[in-house]
């Protein structure tokens, strides 16, 4: 859990010249991010505050300017936005982006926090299984959440547990399927 | 005591101050509002699903058609995400083009913003003296792009069109024109009366309800937080520019009209600016491979459009089309307030409040 980062990088360095050795040039390994420290630190606090069991990957996305990313367990999820907004240290009192991600296999709900006060920012990845697919809503926590959760149960199928009024926003209430899910099939397969 | 009787009132979906397809269903006691659901989605058009099935160039389109007063931001916001990806280099001619562009569609949507927020309110004239003036604006747009509203004039790696001859001399001249108009309008409007006291300490939001709903763009700045993307998080070249960022008082209407006006004044500064720097040659499209595959990764880039914080979000899979792509609209986020703006308001109120949270529902909808 603790070095997720070096154990991702490393065997994927390795395998990569031999899949496709004429375009790959060679790999460097990567200079450690600027923000792995932050990261260490959310880890630790997040652990510390809500569980060992809560934080189940994190990494840094360096494509998106060194964000740091965490996946929460889905159980803790609560907790630890809670934690997250409520806590000194963090104080991620903005809620920047929120999305549904399919991944095929699973689904995601990527949240973009920001802290007004101390401008860091991190991504937070909670995952559900395709199959009544749940997540917590934290619709009480960043009132901001309420419409963009309700967005991802109309196109996605998500449900966000206790939400205080989960229904469709952009689809009308009798539309059949969730159109942004990957096996979904339109009426008209011409369009 | 005296019995009332809660009545249900439909506002919408065609109804001139709801600035499109807007539905508001309200509860009312009386003349006071108990309850407000709005229904949105009248415009949805799916563009999120979509753009799964187009490559990154035949995105750009489709984002012209979600803030419809501002398609420039809208396409800077893709094109911006999918450059940061690909790690592109963008020439320094493109570049000053983009932020000429993005601060002149912001002050015709601002424009649009006053003339049909005043208009809203009963106040006639002001709505043609702030076309006339956008009119030029989009005069300008027609010039360099062909087109008047849905411009799709970004490209990855550049802009489509270079400035015609003596279109950056056009364009410094409208901001010598609308300098000193900015006082007709405050003579027009700032002191009118009958504004004043439909606007003055109607609609607060506070800086903590702002940020619980993650409110962006004026309706973040009129309750006190210095937030500007363009300073917080600098992007393109506005690391180059001096301007400041207006802040309200109060966060009330009132306040929101001041700071929109105050952000034209800004961006008439960058614009000067930019003219200023623009360089005289070069080219306005970098080094981009014939067929762009965004390399593996997820991203998310925030800029500040006239109604806030747009957001891109590219979850990519290596292909030549994005696997996921999310744009986080500003009217979508501003609009989620208006429910607890308007409870315990007169329904006169209603119109006051709604237009000036300044949406567009191309963009709630998306």
């Amino acid at each position: 859990m603790k070095s997720e980062d070096e154990k991702k990088e490393a065997p994927r360095a390795k395998a990569r010249p031999s899949k496709r050795p004429v375009t790959k040039k060679e790999e460097v390994p990567l200079e450690p991010s600027p923000k792995q420290p932050v990261l260490d630190q959310y880890v630790t606090l997040i652990k510390g505050a809500v569980g060992e069991q809560a934080v189940s990957e994190s990494h840094i996305n360096r494509e998106a300017g060194h964000l740091p990313t965490i996946v929460i367990r889905k159980e803790d999820w609560l907790a630890t936005a809670r934690y997250l907004k409520r806590s000194d240290e963090l104080s991620f009192d903005y809620l920047q982006s929120l999305a549904g991600v399919d991944y095929a296999s699973y689904f995601e709900v990527v949240y973009v926090l920001l802290s007004m006060s101390t401008l860091q920012k991190v991504m937070i990845k909670v995952k559900a299984e395709r199959e009544e697919a749940s997540v917590p809503s934290v619709s009480d926590v960043w009132a901001a959440a309420n419409w963009n959760e309700r967005e991802i149960f109309d196109l996605f199928g998500i449900e966000f547990t206790d939400h205080p009024h989960l229904k469709r926003i952009l689809l009308p209430d009798n539309w059949v399927g969730y159109p942004l899910r990957k096996d979904y099939e339109p009426l008209d397969k011409e369009v | 005591m005296l019995r009332t009787e809660e009545m249900l009132l439909n506002v919408g979906p065609q109804h001139p101050s709801t600035h499109g397809v807007l539905r508001l269903v309200v509860k009312i006691d009386g003349e006071r509002i108990v309850e407000v659901e709005p229904v949105i989605g009248y415009l949805h058009r799916g563009t999120e699903k979509l753009a799964e099935d187009l490559n990154y160039t035949q995105i750009i389109p489709y984002t012209d058609r979600m803030d419809y007063l501002s398609a420039m931001t809208n396409n800077y916001a893709l094109v911006h995400a999918v450059e940061k990806m690909m790690g592109l280099e963008i020439p320094e001619r493109a570049d000053y083009l983009r932020v000429i562009v993005m601060e002149l569609n912001r002050i015709a949507s601002h424009l649009v913003w006053m003339g049909t927020y005043l208009l809203d309110i009963g106040a006639m004239s002001p709505f043609l003296y702030a076309f006339r003036d956008r009119e030029q604006i989009l005069s300008l747009f027609n010039e360099l792009c062909g087109a008047r509203l849905t411009y799709n004039y970004m490209r990855v790696g550049g802009v489509k069109w270079d400035a015609p001859p003596g279109w950056i001399e056009k364009a410094d001249a409208f901001v010598d024109y609308l300098l000193p108009q900015m006082d007709e309008y405050h003579g027009l409007i700032t002191g009118n009366e009958i504004f004043v006291r439909r606007t003055k300490g109607i609609g607060i939001v506070s800086q903590e309800l702002a940020i619980q709903y993650a409110l962006s763009g004026a309706n973040l700045r009129v309750s006190g937080s210095d937030w500007d993307l363009r300073k917080k998080e600098p992007y393109s070249l506005y690391d180059r520019f001096q301007f400041d960022v207006p802040v309200g008082k109060n966060g009330d209407l009132y306040d929101k009209y001041l700071c929109r006006m105050q952000e034209i004044v800004e961006s008439l500064k960058i614009v000067k600016q930019a003219i200023d720097q623009f360089p005289e040659k070069g080219t306005i499209m970098g080094k981009v491979p014939r067929v762009l595959r965004v390399p593996e990764g997820e991203i998310y880039t925030g800029i500040e459009s006239p109604r806030g914080e747009l957001g891109c979000h590219i979850v990519s899979k290596g292909k030549d089309k994005p696997w996921r792509l999310k744009f986080r609209r500003p009217s979508f986020y501003n609009l989620q307030i208006l429910p607890t703006l308007l409870v315990g308001e007169s329904i006169s109120n209603l119109v006051a409040i709604l237009g000036g949270i300044d949406i567009v529902l191309g963009e709630v909808d998306c």
